[in-house]
């Protein structure tokens, strides 16, 4: 089954639009409900609009690394985020240091956002893995009864 | 010091997250496979050297004061358990070089195996109940992906059984959470300790233990929760299963062990002969069960099994000597059981399979194999001079100073038994003359390297432990000491302007 013209017209527009969204809840989930994971989340069901609209392969150009490869890095940025506690006197892992900056309004900045970044690219990479196999499943399947008839 | 005690848990993370940003790249894999594994190695043998003198290191993640936030700990029975992982590490990375690595690393075995390894470590140091919950569920969920690496229908079979009961079992461990969360108000395992003497409801508190004791004891596989054991690790890939059995069941002991010091040491009278009658009927079941089969792997599953029956009887009777063997015991289990299923792994690369009716005629094609074979399968069965004997002595005494002649009777029996399945191993074959087929083609030099090397390795450590006993069971003797020394134990993690929760208790 061939996704419609409107469908394959309209999912690079809706795949920017989830994707500011998903930075809008990862910002704004340090004091308010979102974070890594909900903004993952939502950008993970755009990357999954354009799959369907583009096929699993659009993603896979789309994303330049394998998905495996950007949980891994989320996940790997996740746990550096902790690392600059050690420089502190007798800090503990993931005790996470702040710089306000003034620009105008005061922007806290801290190695809780990497953190919540990490968690971000590791939510997107792990669910493209699992719909992208999901979809190739279907599409080797459907292949497959075709051939048989 | 803050960075060694996180250094168990970020250097498998890291090993994992690199090998899988090299995915596809199955040589630069198992470089950085092999590399985390040593580091671990590394990391863990200078946390032992820091506590062998029975101290411990404590850290509040983030910060935040315990028990509010996640503690971890590192005292001389992590030490020697985190050590003894990254000896696992390094021989299982090194013998998954041999045959086979190809394809298992296409399928995501280094990033399975270090994701395997971080859960491992995370239940070792963590102390706090509910953190030890998520590191099982780690566990769990690297486990499952290591056993369907190959994709076969058995595995798939087996897989299922093993994500099905492990499920169970943890659902069981977060009904006990939260039950001893509505006791104590509290999850830090010092804080828990510190308060559950003091808990009015002490029957409520015994049913959350039975529930622990029920989610500890399917991962340990002892009886009656035993069954997915030999049904998964007999399909999986050698280094899969061997990495299995010298680690997960272990965790479930360890679990055990630490949980019910710390926590129900007060009520030895109840949980003393519960446990008592699990260990005694885990180690009598497990070795029927080996006796019955005639698969290699099928047996060594078996005898899994069984000898987790003898590691709980220092927590069933709680006395330094008896528990001081239990710690020797594990010691001398991981490295004896792992050693086995490589050489099971081995037998089937020069005989061609795992049942024993299809094997023979070993001992003349390859009599290093026979030798480094009786070393491991000996040592098992408890014959001196090795780790084995000094093991079950220990076990033993420990239960006829307590007065549990019971308990020792089973232990020498189930020891005679173990020596019948390993013999009968080594009849099949190594002595037996070779049955009717032919015979595979004699793998490359590199890969038998690779795949004897940590044979030899472990054999070795069995003979060392086995011939310069002394500082081992010293150690397992301060381990004891350092596990029956609650006081210290709340005292290192709740001290410096830690926050007790008496007011909040009802």
């Amino acid at each position: 089954m061939r996704p419609s013209l409107i469908l394959r017209t309209s999912a690079p527009m809706l795949l920017w639009l989830s994707l500011l969204a998903s930075l809008y809840v990862l910002v704004r989930g340090h004091n308010e409900p979102g974070g890594g994971f909900l903004g993952g989340l939502v950008a993970a069901s755009g990357l999954l609009f354009h799959a369907i609209a583009r096929g699993p392969e659009g993603v896979r150009t789309l994303l330049v690394l394998h998905p495996v490869q950007l949980s891994a890095l989320g996940v790997l940025l996740a746990a550096t985020s902790g690392l600059p506690a050690f420089l502190g006197p007798d800090g503990a892992y993931l005790t996470h240091l702040w710089w306000f900056a003034e620009l105008g309004v005061t922007l806290p900045l801290g190695t809780a956002l990497l953190f919540d970044l990490g968690v971000y690219l590791a939510v997107v990479g792990m669910a493209v893995a699992i719909f992208i196999g999901l979809l190739e499943w279907k599409a080797a399947r459907a292949a497959a009864t075709e051939g048989g008839e | 010091m803050q960075a060694l005690l996180a250094a168990p848990l970020l250097v498998p993370l890291a090993t994992a997250c690199l090998a899988a940003l090299f995915w596809g790249r199955a040589a630069a894999q198992r470089a950085i496979g092999m590399a985390g594994s040593l580091v671990l190695l590394a990391v863990a043998a200078l946390l032992l050297r820091e506590v062998a003198a029975g101290g411990r290191i404590v850290g509040q993640m983030g910060g935040w004061p315990a028990p509010f936030g996640i503690t971890l700990v590192v005292d001389a029975f992590a030490a020697i358990m985190l050590l003894i992982t990254g000896v696992m590490a390094v021989s299982v990375s090194l013998y998954a070089m041999a045959s086979g690595a190809r394809e298992r690393d296409r399928a995501g075995f280094q990033p399975l195996l270090h994701s395997l390894l971080l859960g491992v470590c995370g239940a070792f140091v963590t102390g706090d109940l509910f953190n030890l919950y998520v590191w099982f569920e780690v566990m769990l969920i690297a486990s499952f992906g290591l056993l369907v690496l190959e994709r076969t229908p058995a595995q798939i079979d087996g897989g299922l059984r093993y994500v099905m009961l492990n499920l169970v079992g943890t659902t069981f461990f977060l009904m006990a959470v939260g039950l001893i969360y509505g006791l104590a108000g509290t999850l830090n395992l010092a804080d828990l300790a510190r308060l559950a003497p003091g808990i009015a409801n002490q029957g409520a508190l015994a049913a959350a233990g039975m529930l622990l004791l029920v989610a500890f004891g399917a991962k340990a596989a002892v009886f009656p929760l035993f069954n997915w054991l030999p049904a998964a690790y007999h399909t999986a890939s050698v280094p899969v299963a061997a990495i299995f059995a010298a680690l997960l069941t272990k965790v479930g002991v360890y679990a055990i062990i630490r949980v019910w010091t710390l926590l129900f040491a007060h009520d030895v009278a109840f949980f003393g002969p519960v446990l008592g009658a699990v260990a005694v009927a885990t180690m009598v079941v497990g070795v029927l069960g080996a006796a019955a089969h005639h698969d290699v792997m099928r047996i060594l599953s078996f005898h899994i099994i069984s000898q987790i029956g003898y590691m709980l009887v220092g927590v069933a009777l709680m006395t330094p000597l008896a528990i001081a063997g239990s710690v020797f015991y594990i010691l001398h289990h991981i490295i004896v059981k792992a050693n086995l299923f490589l050489l099971a792994g081995a037998i089937r690369r020069e005989g061609g399979s795992f049942a024993l009716a299809r094997l023979g005629g070993l001992w003349v094609g390859a009599p290093l194999l026979g030798l480094l074979f009786l070393v491991p399968a000996l040592s098992l069965a408890g014959l001196p001079p090795l780790s084995g004997f000094w093991a079950k002595l220990m076990v033993i005494r420990g239960s006829i100073e307590a007065g549990a002649n019971l308990v020792a009777a089973a232990a020498l029996l189930v020891g005679l038994l173990t020596l019948y399945s390993m013999v009968k191993i080594w009849n099949e074959a190594f002595w037996k003359p070779a049955p009717e087929g032919a015979a595979l083609p004699a793998p490359a030099m590199g890969e038998r390297a690779a795949s004897y090397a940590p044979i030899v390795a472990l054999a070795g450590i069995t003979l060392a432990i086995g011939l310069w006993t002394e500082p081992f069971a010293r150690l397992s003797l301060v381990v004891a000491g350092g596990l029956l020394d609650r006081e210290g134990y709340i005292a290192a993690v709740l001290a410096p302007g830690a926050t007790h929760l008496a007011g909040v208790v009802p």
